[in-house]
């Protein structure tokens, strides 16, 4: 199987927060808001280089979000960042007639999304959120897997024109991607061939799916591995290929069942070629306090869970 | 319009119908023709969009888009939807709005985006008073005078009436323009915004007012369903089209209209 190995555990934001960087360096358009969470999505450095492109707009996520809208009104890039639960559930209206139905290139960044954020509990856990940005019309759903891929979709989302939901997360996670890779939007990554099963999962559960598979072949189980970092537009060509191949699949994510990725592979299967499936995702429930791998655990959400998936599915081929 | 489809907000679109006139033919600079970004030149947002009819009317006569197009309102297939909206590629639109509470950020946005472009003109913005019930408007309302967005001109129609009855039965508002005050901005009031003199003399003291730290408020006051005297002193025609009776005793009273587009 193909080795990855981690470079060394970092926080996905603080990939944004490079990323941000970067763009300050390179992109004069680009712009950030934030809601009183600067140090919690690393944007320091962006604000210290372009204080006069940083807006920080408070405690007031609606208001960010219609004033990122207004940004681009004059040619600016916004980038409006806050916890995922704010930055979708608590603003779903704005973002729906002030960004999505307008049409505006505003980049939605979220971190602290899923359960990973730990301690906090629920309230600021969110498990809800791929569905309901993936549900806007003209929206782009994107999950990074790592530190190294987070930055580099944060660079390429400047490049795109239309709203993005960028996802991502708080606790240090393995980081394996190659500092280089390019990131294209919509372009799902092979990450291990196989011929068994296809394990198809996104965000943190990407490094999950490694583990598993690796496992796997001990057991003599030979398992593809995808990462699929965009969830919206999905790369259907990618899943089929794929699962014409494994004849069975499962889907991993830090988030609901339902509304999820897996939904979203599922519709792809049930129109083009139905397969057996299973789903490793939050049992329609909300999260609690925790350290993120006690609650991996705890709602099934590790290398364990992903395993066991696999092992079921295999029986239904 | 409102009554060819049976659909529509006629009373506020009468009540801001002097502030749309004197806004788009003698306060606003404006560029010809349209494009998204509107640099160098003043902008306009409607935040309470469902006074589409007066906006529509006035974008037409303006020469954003053909008058006979005032036809389509509300009609399969058109590019003036009930409310406003961008996603049919109406001339004149920059943001939907309809779903209330949301024009004051985006214009804050606009105006925002003036400053860095170093583009030295306007943003104005129409809201609602009863609209005013929406939180969002006062995060908006915090950050502009918090931030000295001082290129950006707010009107609040204050008709005093809302769809449940009038605003201080719904939700009694005290003074809006102590509100503003209190909040930081430069308020200006128009006793009454159905005067097109007082409009345009209150419009143009507002711009003198730009540029000087504050964001600018003009509280203006409007009669809803000006002009029309069964429209009047009332919440009724909120959002209800006339009869052809009722069209008929709004025309008559109404000479100079220039027919039902």
């Amino acid at each position: 199987m193909t080795k990855y190995t981690d470079q060394g555990k970092q926080d996905t934001r603080s990939g944004y927060g490079e990323g941000m960087t970067e763009l300050g360096r390179t992109n004069p358009n680009v712009v950030a808001l934030c809601a009183d969470l600067v140090g919690s999505l690393k944007i320091d450095t962006f604000i210290a280089e372009n204080p006069e492109r940083f807006f920080q707009v408070g405690i007031a996520e609606a208001n960010m979000m219609g004033m990122s809208a207004g940004l681009t009104i004059g040619g600016k890039i916004p980038f409006a960042s806050t916890f995922a639960n704010f930055a979708t559930g608590r603003v779903y209206d704005q973002i729906r007639q002030s960004i999505a139905y307008s049409d505006k290139n505003v980049k939605i960044c979220a971190s602290h999304a899923g359960l990973t954020l730990g301690e906090d509990g629920a309230t600021h856990q969110i498990l809800e959120d791929i569905g309901l940005m993936k549900m806007l019309p003209g929206m782009t759903v994107i999950n990074p897997c790592d530190f190294n891929q987070t930055k580099a979709a944060t660079i390429a989302i400047a490049e795109h024109h239309g709203p993005v939901y960028l996802r991502f997360g708080r606790p240090k996670v393995a980081n394996f991607t190659p500092v280089d890779q390019k990131f294209e939007i919509g372009k799902a990554l092979m990450l291990n061939e196989g011929t068994d099963v296809t394990i198809i999962a996104t965000g943190h559960l990407v490094w999950q799916a490694l583990l598993a598979a690796e496992s796997l072949e001990n057991q003599g189980i030979s398992a593809e591995v995808i990462n699929i970092h965009t969830i919206k537009p999905l790369d259907d060509k990618a899943i089929l290929d794929s699962v014409k191949k494994t004849g069975c699949v499962v889907t991993a994510e830090e988030h609901n069942y339902l509304g999820g990725l897996g939904e979203s592979v599922a519709r792809v299967l049930a129109t083009h070629h139905p397969t057996p499936q299973e789903f490793v995702a939050t049992q329609d429930t909300f999260g609690e306090s925790g350290t993120p791998e006690q609650l991996m655990e705890k709602y099934g959400l590790n290398n364990k869970a992903i395993e066991e998936a696999v092992l079921k599915v295999l029986k239904r081929k | 319009m409102v009554h060819k489809v049976n659909s529509g907000h006629p009373g506020g679109s009468l009540g801001c119908t002097e502030f749309f006139v004197a806004l788009y033919n003698e306060v606003m600079d404006l560029k010809d023709g349209f494009d998204m970004d509107g640099i160098g030149e003043d902008l306009f947002f409607l935040s309470n969009g469902h006074i589409s009819p007066v906006f529509y009317s006035v974008l037409a006569r303006r020469g954003y888009f053909p008058i006979e197009e005032l036809n389509t309102f509300r009609l399969i297939d058109s590019r003036l939807q009930g409310h406003p909206t961008t996603h049919e590629g109406l001339p004149g639109v920059r943001v939907a709005s309809g779903s209330l509470g949301q024009g004051m950020s985006v214009a804050i946005g606009a105006a925002l985006a003036k400053k860095l472009n170093g583009d030295d003109h306007l943003v104005f913005s129409l809201h609602g008073d009863g609209e005013l019930q929406e939180g969002q408007n006062w995060e908006a309302i915090m950050y502009a005078a918090g931030n000295k967005v001082d290129n950006l001109i707010s009107t609040v129609d204050r008709n005093g009436q809302q769809i449940d009855g009038a605003t201080e039965d719904v939700l009694p508002m005290g003074d809006v323009a102590d509100k503003f005050r209190v909040f930081g901005w430069d308020v200006l009031e128009i006793e009454n915004g159905n005067d097109l003199e007082q409009v345009v003399a209150g419009l143009k003291e507002a711009k003198s007012r730009t540029g000087k730290g504050k964001p600018v408020c003009i509280v203006m006051t409007t009669e809803m369903g000006n002009g029309v005297d069964f429209m009047m002193h009332t919440h009724a025609w909120h959002g209800k089209a006339p009869s052809d009776e009722q069209l008929a005793t709004a025309l008559e009273q109404n000479p100079e209209t220039l027919g039902d587009y």
